[in-house]
């Protein structure tokens, strides 16, 4: 951000920025230092045995790492099919919340129709419900429409957002202008396209970040998908996790349980990094309102 | 006359584009919402594998719920934790997201110190919560450091006292979820024109002004969105303290929520009690976010 | 604190359709009616099970451990993969629902309430259970007799009482079986032991905490020895064990005479640093593991020695062989698994010979015991086990428990159990800590309990 413009003339100005700058470096180191702590004793309770798990908190690692991740492969649970359950799942979610959100966004956003200011306040009210209330009667329904143990039912509904939906018609709000899209349709653009073309790029950093939070949300999901699938193969991380900590006595191992913790987070924090490039560096709209 | 046609079948668009969600919305959630709400006014519950009920009761079960009295306990306790997570956070991230966005402080580093911050959001509340335990055992590296540096002559049991447990829920809560408010903010923020900061700095204007004068009116939709949802987000405040405490909301319920409140009816299939209860906490969170968005928009008029 | 996707926990545990679970539950009562009544004049009478017709035999469980049992030890079972297995022509399915936040039993619930409607290939032939809630699908139609399968008594007259008692309905229909007997006792640390009671010898210290008065006794010489006894949650399922009446009794939550004593000998004990209030399985629980924790014993069945201690780990107690065993103060038990028969299994023989094989034939039972360490539920195979050395335990410093067991075993009496009593007992403890803690009085407490079981289990009252 214009590193190249300092033009502070005045030397109070230069020092009250100066102190300024090491507090917000002091602060930021403390709360990193928080922020990665906890993956620190993740990492060293992954290298633990179940023995030594149950001495408590150090923060030296120990030599079990590899012992554990033999024991987790070679054990009974089929963790790769998991993670790559717990990926598909989480993709498609984040794609359909993002996309069709977006699309229910610029709807209300752009065009004018009668049912337009009931349909925003109907969606916000949908907001509010608390999710545990409908996600009882979910489950039933699941089981109606034969949905029991497939991956529809943990997908599909995330078209229907309301979340995301909010979001994204706060961020049009304060960064899509209308005149944009007249525009477009000046140039010939059909409606349709105009959406995917034009709009969709605009919104990156909103995608980026709903995206997300919608993936970390699927993928750290436990009580609905442990009550929808029920067959070993199909099921995603959180439940081999619950699985592994249910073990029977001869098979219980904390170290397994942390080793799986830790191999489940790899990937979020893998599809989180490629995320937030488009948030802290996106498409800045600047350019496109001057 | 052909203009007007035109924009008609524009507009037309607005409700195609709202089919999926309007679909999506009615088969997966309407019907379940719709039987919610019909069955609050049933007993209708199960013990063990037997079904009682629906039997229409009327109102019988918002009285009874109104009557033991307990509601306001749990509100009250929803609203402390969550008034002592979200402070913090909103201003943690406000801070964040006015240094990042700051020209005249050139921070180093940002790209990392904006990616560690959601960071923790990734792990999932039981895996956190374990290491919680941990670390806030008796025996726990915290109790042993106070007792080392000779804050505490013996342990002190955090989970056992009525503020520490809040304190240590909202901890969780807030560092669970502050990077998440940050990103909301940064990405609103990334919208905003850089030319704008720029040429306030050239006209003399200092960061605290930049913050105020640009910064957070062209924030505000996103800043709506924030309270609004954090404060929906609040009162279902759920999965921290259901975990942190075993379901409990102990000692004697000083941290029990209302959808861990909730929670409890849902053991028995207790549709009737639960229901009622959703009911009153949906017509409780629309008051309350209806509070919250005329304020702001009222202001931004 | 977004509006995020909560963890859906729980909620979801209203699972049922309301028009399903009515239509469900009457008409299993009705096809079942006639099944019990031909039972009823007790279980002496034995019927021939209908042919086997199905070619899926579907398990439910919770975890792997009947299925390595299986896997193990029964005769022409073969693995096809982590969740598949074939008997003979059958395909044996194992569908494993974690326990956390109640998911297995929510599962469950479903699962059999849609038995009848069920597909051929769908329907449960077998569940399991744990002893904690086994009578809320034994006193069901849902669950076979064993008279039913064509298991009589006699079959079973190897087994422990206790074991049956869990899983007898309220007609006196058996409708269980389980190849654990999980019988417990007191597990001491014998240095602590020589320090206070100056002998570790196991019949000896159970002299000094043979009942409750003599226990509080030894536990305040534990407490001035700078040791604590243990946690007030490692005595309770002693006191709760063994109590006079059941927690419901005519529709009203009854808190019994036992468990009140638990409450008042707990917090005289908690007053005196002799007991603290550490959650079973914490980090401060464990401490005792070790010598510095200054731990005077635990209370535990036989899986409690190799899961629960540590003894692979350097510097533990077990390690070096340090503990002890004894009966305490009263006969109880701790954990098991229950093997049922769902009713409408179309493999009833199968599922017969399942039973019959793993928890009557005593090869097999030994071979559990000496392969997986289980306390097996036989009164033969134990006293085999107590009569030779191979029953010696090198984490009890070479003490063979086998007898204290078998001995426990036949003096738990489990008459008293509801079907309440795993929501009771949770509640009971959960409440009871706040008055131990100093954040309630006993008053106090007791009225949470009884809050918290009204919302548990709405048929119940509490005043």
């Amino acid at each position: 951000m214009a590193a190249n413009n300092s033009k502070a003339g005045q030397t109070d100005k230069c020092a009250s920025v100066h102190v300024r700058r090491v507090i917000a470096y002091i602060v930021l180191i403390l709360i990193s230092f928080l922020c990665l702590f906890w993956f620190y004793v993740l990492f060293i309770n992954a290298t633990r045995s179940n023995a030594e798990l149950g001495g408590g908190f150090t923060p030296v690692p120990s030599n079990h790492f590899i012992e554990n991740w033999t024991n987790l492969k070679n054990g009974t649970l089929p963790i790769f099919n998991g993670m790559l359950n717990s990926l598909i799942i989480s993709v498609l979610t984040a794609t359909l919340a993002t996309y069709f959100s977006t699309m229910t966004a610029y709807a209300i956003h752009a065009y004018q129709f009668k049912a337009k200011k009931f349909m925003f306040t109907f969606i916000l009210m949908v907001m509010m419900i608390p999710t545990q209330v409908t996600a009882l009667g979910f489950i039933q329904l699941i089981g109606k429409m034969g949905l029991d143990n497939t991956a529809i039912p943990l997908i599909v509904p995330a078209i229907a957002s309301p979340a995301v939906f909010f979001y994204m018609k706060q961020y049009m709000d304060s960064t899509l202008p209308l005149s944009l899209i007249e525009a477009a349709r000046i140039d010939g653009s059909g409606e349709f396209k105009t959406f995917n073309q034009i709009v969709l790029p605009l919104m990156k950093p909103a995608i980026a970040v709903q995206a997300i939070f919608s993936f970390v949300a699927s993928w750290n999901n436990y009580f609905t998908p442990a009550l929808v699938l029920h067959e070993d193969k199909k099921k995603t991380l959180p439940i081999l996790i619950a699985q592994l900590r249910a073990a029977d006595w001869l098979k219980f191992d904390m170290g397994q349980v942390y080793m799986m913790i830790a191999f489940s987070i790899f990937p979020v924090i893998i599809v989180y990094l490629i995320l937030s490039r488009h948030i802290v560096s996106g498409v800045t709209l600047g350019s496109v309102k001057g | 006359m052909n203009k007007k046609s035109k924009v008609v079948r524009y507009n037309k668009w607005g409700y195609i584009f709202l089919i999926p969600f309007i679909v999506t919305y009615v088969v997966f959630q309407l019907v379940p919402l719709v039987s919610t709400v019909y069955n609050s006014f049933f007993e209708n519950y199960r013990s063990g594998l037997t079904q009682i009920g629906p039997n229409f009761v009327g109102l019988q079960n918002y009285v009874t719920i109104i009557q033991n009295g307990d509601l306001p306990t749990y509100f009250a306790n929803t609203m402390i934790m969550w008034v002592m997570c979200f402070v913090p956070q909103i201003i943690i991230s406000l801070l964040l997201g006015a240094w990042f966005t700051d020209p005249s402080l050139r921070l180093k580093c940002q790209q990392f110190f904006k990616t560690v911050i959601y960071l923790p959001n990734l792990i999932m509340a039981s895996a956190f919560a374990m290491l919680f335990f941990t670390l806030f055992a008796d025996s726990g590296p915290i109790n042993s450091m106070l007792m080392q540096i000779g804050v505490l002559d013996e342990a002190y049991k955090f989970m056992s006292n009525v503020w520490s447990v809040r304190t240590l829920i909202a901890t969780m809560n807030c560092l669970m979820w502050f990077g998440n408010t940050t990103i909301l903010l940064m990405a609103g923020m990334m919208g905003i024109d850089t030319s704008l900061f720029e040429a306030a700095q050239v006209d003399g204007a200092t960061a605290t002004q930049i913050f105020y004068r640009i910064t957070l009116p062209l924030l505000k939709p996103i800043l709506v969105y924030v309270m609004i949802t954090s404060l929906i987000g609040g009162l279902q405040l759920f999965d921290v303290p259901q975990i942190l405490t075993n379901g409990t909301g102990d000692p004697m319920r000083s941290s029990m929520t209302l959808i861990m409140y909730l929670n409890k009816h849902l053991y028995s299939k207790n549709f009737g009690l639960g229901g009622a209860l959703s009911v009153i906490l949906f017509i409780v969170t629309g008051i309350l976010s209806l509070i919250v968005y005329k304020i702001t928009v009222k202001e931004e008029d | 604190m977004k509006k995020r996707v909560i963890s859906f926990l729980a909620i979801a545990t209203m699972t049922a359709s309301m028009f399903a679970a009515c239509g469900g539950a009457d008409t299993a009562t009705e096809t079942t009616g006639t099944a019990s009544d031909a039972a009823e004049g007790g279980s002496s009478e034995v019927a021939t099970p209908a042919e086997d017709t199905g070619t899926v035999l579907n398990i439910q469980c919770w975890n792997e451990e009947f299925k390595s049992r299986v896997t193990d030890h029964y005769p022409g079972y073969e693995e096809v993969d982590a969740t598949h297995g074939k008997i003979g022509d059958v395909d044996v399915v194992w569908n494993i629902t974690p326990s956390d936040d109640n998911a297995y039993q929510n599962h469950l619930d479903e699962a059999l309430l849609n038995q009848e409607n069920a597909s051929a290939d769908d329907k449960v032939d077998i569940f399991l259970v744990e002893a904690d809630y086994a009578l809320k699908y034994v006193d069901q139609p849902y669950t076979m007799t064993m008279a039913d399968l064509g298991i009589s008594d006699s079959d079973l007259s190897d087994q422990y009482k206790y074991t049956q008692d869990i899983v007898t309905d309220s007609n006196g229909n058996l409708k269980g079986s389980s190849w654990q007997a999980c019988s417990a006792g007191l597990i001491y640390n014998r240095e602590a032991a020589k320090e206070v009671l100056g002998t570790d010898d196991p019949t000896e210290v159970q002299a000094a905490v043979a009942d409750w008065d003599k226990y509080n006794e030894t536990a305040a010489k534990v407490a001035d020895a700078g040791y604590t006894m243990c946690s007030v949650n490692d005595t309770y399922r002693v006191y709760s064990n063994n109590v006079s009446g059941k927690w419901v009794q005519d529709g009203k939550v009854v808190v019994d005479k036992n468990i009140d004593k638990w409450v008042d000998d707990s917090m005289a004990l908690v007053e005196s640093k002799a007991e603290d209030t550490d959650d079973l399985w914490g980090d401060d629980w464990g401490k005792g593991k070790l010598p510095e924790g200054k731990v005077f014993c635990y209370f535990g069945p036989a899986w409690f020695f190799n899961f629960s201690l540590d003894a692979d780990k350097e510097g533990t107690i077990a390690n070096k062989g340090g503990w002890g065993f004894c009966e305490g103060p009263q006969s109880y038990y701790w954990g098991g698994t229950w093997i049922c028969a769902a009713t409408g299994t179309d493999n009833p023989n199968l599922v017969k010979d399942i039973i019959l094989t793993m928890t009557t034939d005593k090869t097999v039972l030994k071979d559990i015991a000496q392969k997986d360490s289980d306390c097996v539920n036989s009164k033969s195979v134990l006293a085999e086990l107590a009569a030779d050395d191979s029953g010696n335990l090198d984490i009890l410093g070479g003490q063979n428990p086998y007898e204290q067991l078998a001995a426990g075993a036949e003096g738990i009496d489990l008459s008293n159990l509801s079907a309440y009593d795993q929501g009771c007992n949770e509640e009971f403890q959960n409440a009871m800590k706040n008055y131990f803690e100093g954040n309630a009085t006993k008053d106090e407490a007791l009225d949470m309990f009884k809050k918290a079981i009204v919302e548990k289990y709405p048929d119940v009252t509490a005043e």
